[in-house]
């Protein structure tokens, strides 16, 4: 890891002052990510400024009709929430997917998701439930927020404070795992919210996106059976040694299945 | 640009001048000569270097050092009572022969004391999913497994 100034905020407004002074500074928010691309030499920041004090960016909060979960609330703390098992189950099971359960002790939602690695999970729970990213700055609709490979709307010195996700009737989330790493090789988050079905594809692609078609078939029927003939295109889909682009293909629909059986229970 | 970092390790309270760059896991093994926290994989999939960190489970070669500022910290060297007797995930351990190199132990034994912690009656599937995150390169699963799950009910009788 190469050397670097490392500043701890004490709250959002201190973080975002050091980060808007200092172009080539980073977040570190659970930091399971980034130190390990640090310690790779991917990432190379000039300094390190630590969220982990911060304690308005903690917590979970539910009314019912949406569930705000803070960017610095772990993702065990969400698998162990009371609050989240009631509301959104199939995102408590979606955050006990990730990693593995030390990972998840230090993991965080705003981390995960400002990263936007292609196969991480959070992706898809954002954009599966139409959730609203709150910044130090502005709200961003998820549909607006995931730009591509590791590439958010976020602009420099921006901070997301908080994650509001609409609780929907029903969500389902399955993920075949990628033997090794426990990524997602592919996972698919499907939703029936207030305002329609919505499918999100995680590890796919370089990005998450979502299945309009199968949305749609969905919306009419919501049953297996509805996505099990759809077939998305492989074309500009991850191909590496753990699965080619054609394979990644097929297992969209298989897991998009798999969701939506979930989803019924 | 040497940075002041101070924590509370197995009870006592230690401070030293690092590097922010410092990983925990060095902290631990270099500043306080803490051994018994190892280092396998380096890049927190192997789970060899799991302390507990206020009392949660965690990868210390995955961390700052700085990132455990004023926190509590708990290693395989404070695990056992003061008098010597071993914990029950050690006892545990030692009477199923949960080891064969003998590498992985400490990150699996810290690993199953939270583990038994977030599940106090866990099944031999749920041992076995949530040790997904500790490696074994002697394959010696079985034994740790039986070792986890006669040891839960004893762990959960220490509280």
């Amino acid at each position: 890891m190469y050397a670097f100034n490392y500043q701890k905020a004490k709250s959002v407004a201190d973080a975002a002052a050091a980060l808007a002074k200092n172009p080539d500074a980073k977040a570190l928010a659970g930091g399971q990510s980034l130190i390990a691309a640090m310690k790779l030499r991917l990432a190379a920041p000039a300094a390190v400024v630590d969220l982990g004090g911060v304690a308005e960016l903690r917590g979970i909060k539910s009314d019912g009709k949406n569930l705000v979960v803070g960017a610095m609330t772990r993702h065990s703390e969400v698998v162990f929430s009371d609050d989240v098992r009631k509301a959104i189950p199939a995102l408590a099971h979606l955050a006990g997917e990730i990693g593995d359960r030390m990972v998840r002790n230090m993991g965080t939602l705003g981390g995960s998701i400002a990263h936007n690695d292609p196969a991480a999970d959070y992706p898809a729970a954002v954009l599966g439930l139409g959730a609203t990213v709150e910044t130090n700055k502005r709200k961003i609709a998820a549909d607006d927020f995931f730009k591509g490979l590791y590439e958010t709307a976020l602009e420099p010195g921006e901070l997301i404070t908080s994650v509001s996700f609409p609780v929907p009737k029903r969500a389902g989330y399955v993920k075949f795992k990628q033997p090794a790493s426990r990524f997602a090789l592919v996972g698919v988050f499907v939703a029936d919210t207030g305002s329609g079905v919505r499918v999100a594809v995680t590890g796919a692609g370089p990005c998450v996106f979502r299945v309009p078609e199968m949305e749609k078939a969905l919306a009419s029927k919501f049953a297996p059976e509805s996505v099990a003939n759809i077939r998305i295109p492989d074309k500009g889909l991850n191909s590496d040694i753990h699965a080619s682009a054609e394979y990644r293909a097929h297992l969209v629909t298989v897991m998009a299945k798999r969701a939506v059986q979930a989803a019924l229970g | 640009m040497p940075v002041k970092v101070s924590m509370t390790v197995n009870g006592k309270p230690v401070a030293a001048e690092v590097e922010e760059r410092t990983l925990l896991v060095t902290f631990i093994r270099e500043n306080l000569r803490l051994t018994g926290t190892h280092v396998g994989c380096d890049t927190a999939q192997c789970g060899a270097c799991t302390i507990h960190m206020n009392g949660n489970a965690v990868k210390a070669c995955n961390m700052l050092a700085m990132q455990a500022e004023g926190a509590d910290i708990l290693t395989i060297e404070g695990v056992a009572a003061a008098d010597g007797t071993l914990h029950p995930m050690q006892e545990a351990f030692r009477e199923h022969h949960a080891l064969q190199c003998g590498f992985c132990t400490p990150g699996m034994v810290m690993s199953a004391i939270d583990l038994v912690k977030r599940h106090p009656k866990p099944t031999e599937a749920v041992v076995r999913a949530e040790l997904d995150g500790n490696f074994c390169r002697c394959t010696g699963y079985h034994n740790i497994v039986k070792a986890i799950l006669d040891a839960a009910p004893k762990v959960a009788a220490m509280r």
